[in-house]
């Protein structure tokens, strides 16, 4: 039946072009595949029955997936919005409105803004080091080589493991005069033991470490999936033309693996903005605050100190940043690789 | 003596031993704390005192039989695998339903609906976890596993729907006509061919939520708390280390237990992994 009204409303704007004679000066495809349509259907003369058919059928296939999303997924967040916007405990009725002290208090509290700065110490550090160790792993991994199927099993398997286990092996790995310092001290390296855990100038960069060790795998995974993609010819015809292995890497493989590294980079970011697990295991923000993350930030004032509107402000904020930074990313670094996609596919 | 295999000509590359070099050190980074909380948990807290990198001597399997006769560890591995179940099925069975609606059909409002579901690609469960919070209490689900289930499914249905929508419209046109032309109706064409021609995109679908399901631990620790009876594996780990603090080796041998269903998980699904996460990536 829409179908039907909706033809009509198309023939009114061809009458508007041309009043005598609409179907020649058509030139939008939509109105005239309309058009079309409707004298099919008006033809057929039974297009009712099917039409609602189809639409219950449409309905049946997409209600579940809808009332979920709308329930568990679209409700939190605009009650978020709405949260954020009180001074509530979560019990009590929610009465005193306060309009945008809570986020003027969150952007102007020293813990939040010392959260912020770690995430993104973290989000720095990962590219700085992560990925050129990712790249090179990968490079070099990616050849013909004995157990390479184990390898990849191996490399895959701290990223397979929960944050939360990782994170309780490691505490116990890094106590003092734990296993880690033992081992120093085997190789004679007693000069780099720490207080790994208790030392705050040192805590936030013993967590990027771990973290590295957990994540580096999904990095060297991603950069091999990416190489096969690079073919061979390339750098046998470099080979010939006598450039060495490093310069062939440099000047032809990793341009062409660009696209795959902006991606794991875009991820690791956005990863490092949301980071928790790990951090709540291992320190709980601690020691002295000095591995506070943005949603451990969260959950201490919104949850453990039911500073309910509180809490949502800083989810907002945090929202906001990541947002922001996904946008500006695609906006200037992944707009390369859809451009150069697009003329690829013209050509 | 490799080089020459590997390399398939007699020429010896000096790069070579050094790639495998290196490979054996990362390798052993890698596994280093799995073997070290394997082998830590066939040793008693006062061997570990005393040689904190040194192997079992005697091996003990007192720690073992302490967790695997430890009825918390049985609950909570099944919690996890009922959590993990009800994501995996409603995320799979509700997502592909409503992928297959977003490209099978016409319909108005299509893409509106599409975008509607790609929206929520930018809210992470984070970012909504204190309002979830109040509504899982509202609904009395707290301290359930379906409040836990529930929400998961309901994050993972964007990307879902993102991978499943391509290769849905990637099934042939004369498949469905020819199907139509049998006398088949579109649901019928949808439970006949759709499904099993999809399976491998289900699979990895499946695969994501079940790994993104069986590790989650910020949604179990608001909604589970600290009963030990409805807490899942992660959350639990996390509780037995600190109420065994003083056990180190007993927190081992909790930890090696609880990597193990994860870890032969990957082994079976290696592949799925990595190429739905490889793939997820790439678009």
């Amino acid at each position: 039946m829409s179908g039907v009204a909706g033809a009509g409303s198309q023939r009114d704007a061809g009458a508007v072009i041309d009043p005598t004679d609409a179907a020649p000066v058509l030139t939008q495809g939509t109105a005239d595949r309309a058009l079309a349509r409707s004298a099919v259907s008006r033809r057929a003369g039974r297009r009712g029955p099917s039409d609602w058919r189809k639409r219950l059928e449409i309905a049946v296939l997409v209600a579940p997936a809808l009332v979920l999303f709308l329930i568990f997924v679209v409700w939190p967040i605009v009650q978020a919005a709405r949260y954020s916007l009180f001074r509530w405990n979560g019990l009590e009725p929610m009465t005193n409105f306060i309009g945008l002290d809570n986020y003027k208090e969150v952007l102007g509290d020293t813990v939040f803004r010392n959260a912020l700065g770690h995430n993104f110490t973290i989000v720095v550090l990962s590219l700085l080091i992560q990925l050129p160790l990712g790249l090179g792993i990968a490079l070099l991994l990616n050849r013909k080589m004995r157990g390479r199927t184990v390898l990849r099993l191996i490399i895959f398997v701290p990223y397979v493991i929960a944050e939360v286990i990782a994170a309780v092996v490691w505490l116990l790995l890094l106590q003092p005069r734990g296993p880690l310092d033992a081992m120093l001290e085997a190789f004679h390296l007693t000069g780099i033991r720490q207080l790994w855990l208790a030392e705050p100038k040192i805590v936030l960069y013993t967590m990027f470490g771990v973290l590295t060790w957990k994540y580096l795998g999904f990095a060297i995974i991603l950069f091999l999936a990416g190489l096969q993609s690079v073919p061979i010819e390339l750098s046998e015809a470099a080979a010939l033309d006598g450039a060495s292995w490093w310069q062939t890497q440099r000047r032809i493989t990793i341009p062409l693996l660009g696209p795959t590294i902006r991606i794991w980079a875009f991820l690791s970011m956005i990863g490092s903005l949301q980071l928790f697990d790990m951090v709540w295991v291992m320190t709980h923000g601690g020691p002295g605050r000095s591995t506070e993350t943005m949603v451990t930030y969260m959950i201490s004032v919104g949850f453990d100190r039911n500073r309910l509107g509180y809490g949502t402000a800083v989810a907002i904020v945090l929202f906001a940043i990541s947002l922001g930074m996904a946008l500006l990313y695609q906006r200037f670094i992944l707009r390369r690789d859809n451009i150069e996609a697009d003329s690829g596919r013209k050509r | 003596m490799s080089t020459i295999d590997v390399a398939g000509r007699s020429r010896i590359r000096w790069g070579a031993p050094f790639t495998y070099l290196v490979a054996l050190i990362i390798a052993a980074i890698c596994l280093g704390p799995v073997i070290y909380a394997v082998l830590g948990g066939f040793r008693t807290t006062g061997q570990i005192a005393a040689h904190p990198a040194g192997l079992p001597h005697p091996w003990v399997l007192d720690n073992y039989k302490l967790v695997l006769t430890n009825s918390g560890f049985w609950t909570q591995v099944r919690n996890s695998v009922i959590v993990a179940g009800v994501t995996v099925s409603a995320v799979v069975v509700f997502g592909v339903m409503a992928a297959y609606a977003l490209s099978g059909y016409e319909f108005k409002g299509r893409e509106v609906l599409y975008n509607f579901f790609l929206m929520g690609m930018f809210f992470p469960l984070t970012v909504a976890i204190l309002p979830l919070f109040i509504l899982i209490r509202d609904i009395n689900l707290q301290g359930s596993l379906l409040g836990v289930a529930l929400p998961q499914a309901a994050f993972a249905l964007p990307v879902t729907i993102i991978i499943l929508r391509p290769f849905l419209r990637a099934l042939p046109q004369e498949l469905e006509d020819a199907a139509m032309i049998d006398g088949c109706t579109r649901l019928g064409y949808f439970w006949r061919i759709v499904l099993p021609l999809s399976r491998p995109g289900l699979v990895t679908v499946g695969v994501l939520a079940f790994v993104g399901s069986w590790n989650a631990y910020l949604l179990p620790l608001l909604i589970l708390g600290n009963s030990p009876t409805t807490q899942t594996l992660p959350l639990g780990t996390a509780s037995f280390s600190t109420q065994y603090t003083a056990n180190t080796a007993a927190i081992l041998a909790f930890t090696s237990l609880a990597m193990i269903p994860a870890l032969v998980f990957f082994l079976l699904a290696e592949r799925q992994i990595v190429n739905g996460l490889t793939g997820a990536v790439k678009g």
